[in-house]
């Protein structure tokens, strides 16, 4: 049970291995706040659409499970926009704006529908999708501490870094998103390799 | 003349890719070839403009009159959806090995963050039936200019010698990074 767990936010991570759904990843992560509350709702969308396409999943024909499966997470990310508006503070609001709606396009969800909810029972469903969405929350958590720490000497809109400390203002900005994901992808990917090249651990 | 500032915005200023991190996935998956980047590029013109026509339409015409407003979502991601299996079914029949280029990534344009973030994004600026084109057209625009630049920069750095653990997504990804910084430079070059 851990084990799938597990596997989304280590062996699988959606966005350090797969490398899937990169736009809500580089968009939304100008804090870390942003970067948790959009985990969040991915992470809740992800869930209860893996446990409802597990359920369906002797009911829903073959040839047209794609439609269906979209259909599905459409209707979830409705309903995660909704009472996002009605419940989550009006700056976290505006911050994710359009992505909350662009869930529904996350090729993480359906990915796991068609890979994984599609063909298991409903509990590993529910835990695959806990662990994909807990390793994509992860990945933007550090990426949106990262940038807001370099571009805002802040983490959680609180000031960690001395005023001396001098900000990098491209690091709030899109470009910053960039670069950021570049540096730490390389470092996984050094880190997977063993360490055969050098290679400094810092940011430009 | 408003229009016109759509269109420059959408193409330049809100770059889709480079600043609305919208479309992301296909910039760095199908950037490897100049010619496939400009096949993927049209692709995504054509179901832009369309998708936000037919969205505009059934937004106005449909939800608005029976009060389901919030069920945009679910319509405008059908629309998408079966307007992008027609232009695979044109492309297959048209050019087999575009449509072989491409691959995987031709359905994947349903799943192509851009185009149903063009769509929401003129619902909720309130654009009309024309403007919403004209916003599609740009915004699609905006991104087959960025896909077949980044191209044109990894079909001449191919066989530059980069460390090996920043081959493949990591280089890619600060050329991106560098190309947004020029973006950048639009940025306050028009404002609405």
């Amino acid at each position: 049970m851990i084990k799938i767990v597990k596997n989304g936010i280590i062996n699988e991570n959606p966005t350090f291995v797969q490398v899937i759904g990169m736009c809500p990843l580089l968009a939304v992560t100008t804090s870390a706040i942003n970067g948790l509350g959009m985990g969040a709702a991915t992470t809740a969308v992800l869930m209860c659409s893996n446990v409802a396409i597990s359920l369906l999943r002797r009911v829903i024909p073959e040839k047209a499970r794609i439609p269906a499966y979209i259909v599905i997470i459409a209707s979830f990310v409705t309903m995660v926009d909704l009472l996002m508006q009605a419940f989550a503070p009006p700056a976290l609001n505006k911050a994710l704006g359009i992505f909350i709606p662009l869930i529904v396009v996350n090729c993480i969800i359906l990915a796991r529908a068609e890979s994984f909810a599609g063909k298991n029972r409903v509990l590993p469903s529910l835990l695959d999708g806990l662990g994909m969405g807990l390793g994509f929350t992860g990945a933007l958590f550090i990426i949106g501490s990262i940038r807001e720490l370099l571009g805002a000497g802040a983490l959680f809109d609180r000031a960690v870094l001395p005023e001396a400390f001098p900000r990098t203002i491209i690091m709030i900005l899109p470009p910053g998103a960039f670069f950021t994901l570049a540096f730490l992808m390389a470092g996984f990917k050094y880190l997977r390799s063993g360490g055969k090249s050098k290679q400094e651990g810092g940011e430009t | 003349m408003r229009t016109m500032l759509v269109f420059w915005s959408a193409v330049l200023v809100n770059n889709f890719v480079m600043s609305r991190f919208l479309g992301v996935c296909p910039f760095l998956g199908v950037s490897k070839k100049v010619n496939t980047a400009l096949g993927m590029g049209a692709a995504v013109t054509f179901v832009m403009a369309i998708a936000s026509a037919a969205a505009y339409m059934v937004y106005n015409y449909a939800l608005i009159p029976l009060h389901v407003e919030f069920l945009y979502n679910i319509a405008f991601i059908l629309i998408i959806a079966s307007l992008v299996q027609l232009v695979e079914m044109f492309i297959k029949k048209s050019s087999p090995s575009l449509y072989k280029a491409l691959g995987v990534y031709l359905p994947l344009i349903t799943t192509n963050c851009a185009v149903l973030g063009v769509t929401v994004l003129n619902k909720e600026a309130g654009y009309g039936l024309f403007t919403s084109i004209i916003n599609g057209v740009g915004a699609a625009l905006g991104f087959t200019l960025a896909i077949t630049l980044l191209a044109g920069i990894r079909e001449r750095t191919a066989r530059n010698d980069v460390p090996p653990c920043f081959q493949d997504f990591p280089i890619t990804l600060i050329t991106a990074g560098l190309m947004s910084i020029a973006f950048l430079g639009f940025s306050n070059l028009i404002k609405l």
